[in-house]
């Protein structure tokens, strides 16, 4: 027992950014080690995406008409850039479950008595989500290709599509942070982190061309965040069907720069007031 | 030069509720407060406010010479925190908790896995260091729990009812590893609701309640608040009260604040205040058995730490002031 009182020496911070990173990294890991050891966490986020997705294909597949065209395999490509969008956000419910958990276990306090970075504990959760988002939207997409999605562009823009996805899904696990920071139990923030998701992603351009709403609704839609990612991935996998009319709204006419700037508008957003709240958790 | 842990008029609100109404402490280096009170006196905001997890609506905290206030971070590399509130991950190892900790303490990641191993060692968890925390007992999570709040060796811990919820052999056992922390100089403040933990490792004890510290002192100077100690014989003989109670006369603090010698006559009883302890007792026997008064019985009479928290904060302070009011007026 003797060498429990020996001294080791806390080095003082150096760079607070480098710290930072390297904090965030620690606790990116330790939920990454706590992923692995919960694969079910994993496996359950993947059942209900790949469920819309034969559901959507099969069931509405043939009676939506979207562009000018009501053909099974336009709907089909035009339902997966919603699809993979509205997985993305899922995210929000695990990174709010994952951080009103430890809230209720007592680590977030641990952690706040512990020399590091202020925002690392967060930091670290969305990185870990980000990973788990990007494997989600892996499998996601061979599902999509096994019920006959195709994209029509070159590799590049491909890539570039499924990078404002993830960006889409790491700016609203940032949402999901602060919901977990403020509810008192996990499953709380399940429910909290998921319920508005659904008129989110339902009032947008995701399942349905947003052209045939009530233009109350069409404005709504085509302002919504979320619409400009999806109609960024149409853009970048070719998807848009035969006769598409792009709305007039700025959004939907330069979806890729909507996408990028709304998904950094809520990172920036989200991040300054859940690290805000971390700092005072009670 | 303030004590390694110093408070002065700490205030903390909640709503309406005032968890803390101006506490003070200090706590020497090298020395042990137990902070002792019931549930929701203050305890653990107490602490939360000294280790920077909650701000203070008023007040000034000093820990390791660090102003709580205005240097947090330099007082979260001085200090370690255990117990009621403080965790490890349960899906992580004792050996990654431990690692992950020491890394976040800002550590090199090797230094941080020779540390770990070094305390799960100590700690006799080495055993069980490649299996998740959820697989572990609830002593060894308390300890494992431990193990992390001492990563750095920290000058100051705060342990918030470190041994809740354990069963008296953990119980022991974790005291066992306390004690020998802190017989290598840390300072410690530890909140318990166990009268007897405190009791048993703290120097000093302040009983909060309220929000407030209501009494502090040593456990011997708190019980003597409710009346120090006191001899108690039972003579074989009747005749001998007489000079039984001259002789115990010899050794009695009566009128010195401490309370009166009181003979039963019945039951052939004299007790009367004394301080000295065991050493004394021992006295007073040779001393009776020298002048050939034979005894049925004798004992010391201590007033337990549960005495002098009722007296202190429950219904029964008030009950005995009324006993004391009468007694007076007869």
């Amino acid at each position: 027992m003797s060498a429990v009182t020996d001294t080791v020496r806390v080095t003082a911070p150096g760079n607070p950014v480098g710290r930072s990173i390297r904090d965030s990294l620690v606790v990116a890991r330790r939920n990454l080690i706590r992923m692995a050891r919960i694969p079910e966490m994993l496996i359950f986020g993947l059942f209900q995406p790949i469920m819309f997705v034969v559901l959507f294909t099969y069931v509405f597949g043939g009676s939506i008409q979207v562009g000018s065209s009501s053909s099974t395999q336009a709907y089909r490509e035009f339902l997966m850039a919603g699809i993979f969008a509205q997985t993305v956000t899922f995210a929000t419910a695990g990174a709010g479950a994952g951080i009103a958990d430890d809230m209720h276990k007592g680590l977030i306090d641990r952690f706040r008595s512990l020399p590091m970075s202020r925002g690392a504990v967060l930091t670290g959760r969305t990185m870990a989500d980000l990973v788990q988002t990007a494997l989600t939207l892996v499998v996601l997409a061979v599902v999509a290709v096994l019920v006959g999605w195709r994209t029509h562009e070159n590799f590049g823009k491909v890539l570039v599509g499924f990078g404002l996805l993830l960006l889409l899904g790491y700016a609203f696990s940032w949402i999901g942070a602060l919901i977990g920071l403020s509810v008192r139990t996990p499953e709380a923030a399940t429910s909290g982190g998921l319920i508005w998701l659904f008129p989110l992603t339902f009032i947008s351009n995701a399942f349905v061309d947003a052209n045939q709403m009530p233009s109350f609704l069409r404005h709504i839609a085509e302002w919504n965040p979320f619409s400009a990612t999806v109609q960024a991935c149409r853009e970048m996998f070719g998807n848009l069907p035969p006769g598409f009319q792009t709305p007039d709204a700025w959004p939907m006419q330069h979806p890729v720069w909507a996408s990028l700037i709304w998904s950094v508008l809520i990172i920036a957003f989200f991040r300054t007031l859940a690290v805000r709240k971390y700092r005072s958790a009670a | 030069m303030p004590g390694a842990i110093y408070a002065e008029g700490l205030v903390k609100t909640f709503g309406n509720v005032r968890a803390l109404d101006g506490v003070d402490l200090e706590v020497p280096e090298g020395t042990v407060l137990g902070l002792l009170g019931p549930n929701g006196a203050g305890k653990t905001t107490t602490v939360r406010c000294l280790t920077t997890l909650l701000r203070p609506d008023s007040g000034k905290a000093v820990v390791a010479g660090l102003d709580v206030l205005k240097q947090p971070d330099a007082v979260r590399r001085s200090i370690g925190l255990s117990g009621q509130f403080a965790a490890v991950d349960e899906y992580l190892t004792g050996r990654e908790n431990l690692q992950m900790v020491g890394q976040l303490y800002q550590m090199k990641a090797k230094a941080a896995k020779a540390r770990a191993d070094e305390l799960l060692e100590q700690f006799n968890l080495a055993d069980a260091a490649d299996r998740t925390a959820k697989t572990y007992s609830g002593g060894m999570r308390r300890r494992l729990d431990l193990a992390a709040a001492l990563v750095v060796s920290p000058p100051v811990m705060f342990m918030d009812e470190p041994t809740t919820g354990l069963d008296p052999r953990n119980r022991q056992q974790l005291w066992e590893v306390i004690k020998q922390l802190v017989s290598g100089g840390t300072t410690l403040l530890l909140t318990t609701q166990y009268l007897e933990e405190a009791d048993h490792l703290a120097h000093d004890i302040a009983v909060v309640d309220h929000g407030k510290v209501i009494a502090q002192g040593t456990s011997d100077q708190l019980k003597a608040r409710t009346g120090g100690e006191r001899v108690e014989v039972v003579v074989h003989e009747r005749e001998h009260i007489q000079s039984a109670s001259a002789l115990l006369d010899k050794y009695s603090l009566r009128g010195a604040g401490q309370g009166d010698t009181t003979v039963e006559d019945h039951m052939r009883k004299i007790t009367t205040p004394v301080s000295g302890g065991a050493k004394l007792l021992a006295e007073i026997i040779r001393d009776l058995d020298t002048n050939g008064i034979e005894i049925d019985d004798i004992g010391l009479r201590r007033p337990t730490l549960d005495d002098v928290f009722l007296s202190l904060t429950g219904h029964v302070a008030e009950a005995k002031d009324d006993e004391d009011t009468k007694e007076t007026a007869k």
